[in-house]
């Protein structure tokens, strides 16, 4: 498949400060959607609105130069957190949520 | 005695070991990595949603081949469906497993829940003694499981460095072969037709678990006359909207998520809602709806059939791999309303429906 599927735009909470940033290149490791690059010695965001806040690299970069308002990406979790103000989660466990195939 | 333990080891070891290998930290199992035929239908059975909970590995340390103190450690999660693909790509070669205790569930979601977390890894090499079973300090995780896993901190309290390997365990050969090193390809996802297709009975199970639910709903509209449920009545009348609520949540389940990206707009909901809108037109085509000229059921079914569409069609964000949850939200905050007004109002036109029918105005 070519490109890969894009989601709404301009949503997602993911903001870096590139002052911060060591140039360890675990970002561009970990990142699932290809959303950072390294650009002279530096993470650079090259498609933002592909991130889709799965959060790792936020709680990979060492150096603090990420945040990310992690969570899923998933109706029914967030339905159910809605209706009982609780945190949003998949319940894999459970036979009713097809979250995590 | 002898052949009494050795009866025992044979009773207690899985069925896809070969045989165990000695460590410093004891007996290892070491695997086949040959896939037998109950391993291809546990694939199957796990990918239709069904007896997922049962479906285990004991988590610990595996052998495959004939490792050395110098063999590279592989971590994944005790869901048989990935430590299966894990051990059948590691064929040929001579590694360490280290399966973390995920409660039976996949990296992916695993990780979301913090269960292929950086403490589990922690004391899972503590368990298993890893240290002294091999020389160097390398540690080679799945992709997904930087999620839930904070390398530095693993580096910190066990002394073990993590390279995130590819996203997926079929890359693994040629990740290895390229000197651990990741192209795009390897580190991205991709979520391609047969991806969404293998997931679709997942979407397609729960919903319809509820059709029942929605069927005796309509029957009973239709069969319900002043003088108590008319079986004849409920069945002429309720069988189109049977087949409209059935090609709705066909469409919603299946047909959306096989086809999402040749469906315009990014919001799943209006993908669901008009997959949705052109099933009920299909079926109202092919059945030549509406049988007397009645519009207000007509309206009803347009009104309430593609929405219930797009709700099923949005659950499917469960099951994706690239919408946040910023975007979900943003979808429900508009979604919702809408769901909940468009099905108050079929129900008070249905009312209405029952009402004139009966002549009560
Ligand atoms: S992980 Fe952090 S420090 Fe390393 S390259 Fe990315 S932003 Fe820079
Ligand atoms: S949150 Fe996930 S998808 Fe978004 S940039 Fe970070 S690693 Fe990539």
């Amino acid at each position: 498949m070519g490109a890969p599927v894009k989601y709404l735009a301009n949503v997602t909470t993911l903001t870096y400060a590139a002052d911060k940033c060591a140039g360890c290149g675990r970002c561009v490791e970990v990142c699932p959607q290809g959303v950072f690059e390294m650009r002279d010695k530096r993470a650079a965001i090259i498609v933002r609105d592909l991130c889709m806040e799965c959060g790792a690299c936020a709680r990979n970069c060492e150096f603090g130069a990420i945040s990310v308002n992690a969570g899923v990406g998933c109706a029914a979790a967030l339905i159910n957190s809605m209706l009982t103000g609780g945190e949003p989660s998949c319940d894999c466990g459970g036979s009713g949520s097809s979250c995590c195939g | 005695m002898q052949m009494q333990t050795l009866q025992f080891v044979k009773k207690a070891a899985p069925p896809w070991t070969a045989g165990t290998i000695n460590t410093p930290a004891g007996s290892v199992f070491r695997l086949s990595s040959d896939w037998s035929r109950p391993d291809y239908w546990g694939m199957i059975k796990s990918r239709s949603g069904a007896f997922r909970m049962n479906y285990a590995v004991a988590p610990g340390l595996y052998a495959v081949g004939d490792p050395t103190k110098d063999s590279d450690v592989f971590v994944t999660a005790n869901y048989k469906l990935t430590f299966d693909m894990l051990r059948r790509e590691l064929k040929g070669m001579h590694a360490w497993i280290l399966v973390l205790d995920t409660k039976s569930i996949n990296v992916w979601c695993a990780a979301g829940k913090g269960t292929f977390g950086t403490d589990e890894l922690v004391n899972r090499i503590a368990a298993t003694k890893l240290e002294t079973v091999v020389g160097h300090r390398r540690l080679i995780l799945p992709q997904l499981g930087a999620v839930g896993v904070n390398a530095a901190e693993v580096q910190k309290r066990t002394g073990f460095r993590i390279s995130f390997g590819p996203v997926q365990a079929k890359d693994i050969p040629a990740y290895v072969r390229a000197g651990y090193k990741k192209t795009i390809e390897m580190r991205t996802i991709r979520f391609s037709m047969l991806d969404r297709l293998v997931l679709t009975p997942m979407e397609l199970n729960p919903a319809m678990k509820k059709f029942p639910w929605l069927a005796a709903g309509i029957l009973l509209f239709f069969g319900l006359e002043p003088q108590g449920v008319l079986f004849k009545q409920a069945w002429f009348g309720g069988l189109p909207y049977l087949v409209l609520g059935l090609a709705s949540v066909l469409g919603g389940a299946f047909v959306t998520p096989a086809l999402l990206p040749f469906i315009p707009f990014r919001s799943f909901a209006i993908k669901g809602w008009l997959v949705g809108l052109l099933a009920v037109f299909a079926v109202h085509q092919l059945l030549h709806l509406p049988a007397q000229g009645d519009t207000m059921a007509m309206i009803v079914s347009y009104l309430f059939f593609p929405v219930m569409s797009s709700y099923i069609a949005l659950q499917f964000t469960g099951s994706t791999t690239f919408t946040g949850m910023s975007g979900v939200r943003k979808e429900l905050k508009i979604g919702i309303p809408v769901y909940i007004g468009a099905s108050v109002i079929s129900l008070l036109l249905l009312i209405a429906l029952k009402i004139k029918e009966w002549g009560l105005l």
